[in-house]
């Protein structure tokens, strides 16, 4: 066996790479543009992060965004968790093909028909539309997705050890709270974490369901980006691949530390 | 008689002889006794499939009962229905008298240890063994000196503060054992208690259930498809069969005396003869077989009316294998060839063959290192057996 990549292998890795990541380094390098022009280079320069802090329309709809996420991620998680429990726990129940296809439809159906028949919803409702309406369909699409990350955490998940709750003297409820829950915590978080940045990053189902006062970064970046890109706009997306970022590593921190406090079998 | 099986005296150094407890604990004759556990005509059905059907069966206080079977035959369904994570379809379970029917499995005062252990993953060994002791609510120093003592008495006081990964399959088992038996249940249920560890620990750990089970005084339910398991011990096994009882007794019982062709077969090697009854000379009686050119003659214990058709159960280490005929007039003899032989150091296994391509199997011990003149393949050999060893069986 030969050691090392091929050159083969390392070409199509550093092709695949790039591919992927050099758009996303450009638009993070433009962000340090001094010059207002986009297409020119005018030195290394922090200041569209300083006027960004000012832009009170980008600030507003940033704070839009993250209260969106942080309520819909919550919600979604909540009743993401709670269909996941339904489907794996309860066996065979009335409707179960129904409930768990119903539960799954928004992983599969395109964004454009999910946005548009929550605003035939909310039209027909009579509910006008806002923070709470994107709210809410930011809840129905990210909830789909904790269901199904919570849902093959407990399919792995040892029954015999809500049983031996029971039988050492935990009614149901509290041996999913003492036992169940903590085990099936990291899925949990993850399925948050995982909603949080869907929610994050929606443009298609927000611009349906949002209304005056309540548009959220991702319209606001599409809105301007119309009118020309601006490289505070640039500055705003390295803030935000910064916070996926910084996400993501502590993510995999976690998980590793966690894998070793734990040492394999 | 309904002796129980006493506690030893703590702290005399002497280890309990359990056999001399053992032989004269039997509550089962004694028509005065109350049983602990009392099945009733239970049957569990899952969609059309009968799990268990129509069980009657008595447990009594101090007893060592095992549930022995082979996978599917009901006897872990027979178990949850007691811990209540099933519910019959119809009969009656009763425990010290009280009516099991509608009561949850936390409020049974019976304890489970699970086949898999189900150790809690996010708890110390400590913590896991103080869960039930906490959902009681006894007082923080109470569950302190439980735990103390439950750690002691499985030999885990050093590996209290580990997670349950961080142990053997051994040290895991006796966590689980430990946890359960914490709450001092009136009952220990114990599934597959020992099927996940090796050969060697698992012996030395049913000598260890076994004076666990004495030292604390408390009634063991055990499942397994083991049947050397059940027979070290349980004082009493129920030999199970599509959600039947097949036939309950102690070890020797169901092992000497089987009630049927499907226990003789169960437990351990058996060679069964077809015969016919031809004439009962009470107390014993003769028989008819092909292959057995002058028949058998055995004892007429639960032997029926001549004419009819039997089974001669004869267990492999009962038969005894010699080159030389035997003397004139012995009964029980059969004359063939040898097919195989299986040498497993303690005992080698000899197949023979009988007129009429039936073989059977006969166990000989190998009491001496060096044999003159030992026993080879297509040897003719002549295989005889005590007027005692066989047993008649019409079912």
């Amino acid at each position: 066996m030969r050691r090392g990549p091929s050159p083969f292998n390392l070409v199509s890795l550093t092709v695949g790479f790039a591919f992927l990541y050099l758009p996303i380094l450009l638009l993070v390098v433009w962000s340090f543009n001094a010059s207002k022009l986009v297409t020119v280079w005018g030195g290394f320069s922090t200041k569209w992060y300083g006027t960004l802090f000012h832009n009170d329309q980008l600030m507003a709809a940033a704070w839009v965004t993250l209260r969106v996420g942080l309520i819909s991620a919550t919600l979604a998680t909540i009743l993401g968790t709670l269909a996941a429990v339904a489907l794996t726990r309860h066996g065979r129940f009335r409707g179960r093909t129904l409930f768990s296809g119903m539960s799954y439809a928004p992983l599969v159906m395109p964004e454009v028909i999910m946005g548009l028949s929550l605003l035939l919803l909310f039209v027909a409702l009579k509910i006008d539309r806002g923070f709470l309406t994107v709210t809410l369909a930011h809840t129905t699409l990210t909830m789909a997705y904790v269901a199904v990350v919570v849902q093959s955490r407990l399919a792995t998940f040892d029954k015999a050890l809500e049983e031996a709750a029971q039988d050492l003297g935990c009614t149901p409820t509290r041996a999913f709270w003492q036992i169940t829950l903590p085990n099936i915590f990291p899925a949990i978080l993850a399925g948050w974490m995982l909603a949080f940045t869907l929610s994050l990053d929606d443009l298609v189902i927000a611009s349906f369901t949002s209304g005056p006062g309540a548009t959220t970064l991702p319209m606001r970046i599409y809105s301007q980006v119309r009118l020309g890109v601006s490289p505070e706009i640039n500055a705003v997306c390295t803030l935000l691949i910064g916070i996926v970022a910084v996400g993501v590593i502590c993510w995999s921190i976690g998980t590793k530390w966690r894998a070793r406090a734990v040492p394999a079998q | 008689m309904s002796a129980a099986k006493g506690r030893p005296a703590k702290g005399t150094g002497k280890r309990l002889n359990i056999g001399a407890v053992r032989s004269s604990f039997a509550p089962w004759n004694d028509p005065a006794a109350t049983p602990l556990v009392r099945f009733q005509g239970v049957t569990k059905r899952f969609g059309d499939q009968t799990a268990v059907n129509d069980v009657s069966l008595d447990i009594y206080p101090g007893e060592f009962f095992a549930l022995l079977g082979p996978s599917g035959c009901g006897k872990t369904t027979l178990m949850r229905m007691l811990a209540g994570f099933e519910t019959p379809n119809a009969g009656t379970i009763t425990l010290a008298g009280q009516d099991l029917a509608g009561i949850p499995p936390h409020q049974r005062p019976v304890n489970m240890m699970f086949q898999s252990y189900a150790l809690f993953p996010h708890l110390t060994v400590e913590q896991n063994i103080a869960f039930g002791l906490k959902q009681e609510g006894l007082p923080k120093a109470e569950i302190a000196a439980r735990v103390v003592e439950m750690l002691e008495l499985v030999k885990l006081r050093p590996f209290a503060r580990r997670k349950p990964d961080q142990l053997s399959g051994g040290q895991k088992q006796r966590v689980a054992l430990a946890r359960a038996v914490a709450r001092k249940p009136q009952m220990l249920l114990l599934d597959e208690p020992l099927a996940a560890l090796d050969k060697k620990l698992r012996e030395e750990t049913q000598f260890e259930l076994m004076d666990l089970q004495v030292e604390l005084g408390m009634t063991f339910l055990i499942v397994t498809h083991d049947q050397e398991e059940a027979m070290v011990m349980a004082d009493r096994i129920a030999v199970m069969r599509e959600g039947e009882i097949a036939q309950i007794g102690r070890p020797e019982e169901v092992y000497e005396t089987p009630a049927n062709r499907y226990v003789a077969e169960f437990l351990g090697d058996v060679n069964l003869f077809e015969a016919r009854v031809s004439a009962i000379e009470h107390p014993m009686a003769r028989l008819t077989a092909a292959g057995a050119p002058d028949g058998f003659y055995v004892l007429d214990d639960d032997c029926p009316p001549a004419g009819t058709a039997v089974n001669l159960a004869v267990r492999p280490e009962k038969m005894r294998i010699s080159l030389e005929p035997p003397p004139a007039g012995t009964h029980n003899v059969l004359s063939g060839e040898i097919w195989d032989i299986g040498y497993t150091g303690d005992w080698t296994n000899y197949i023979v063959e009988l007129p009429g391509e039936k073989l059977i199997r006969v166990a000989r011990a190998n009491a001496s290192r060096i044999v003159e003149r030992p026993i080879g393949w297509d040897d003719k050999v002549f295989v005889t057996f005590a007027d005692d060893a066989g047993v008649v069986l019409t079912s």
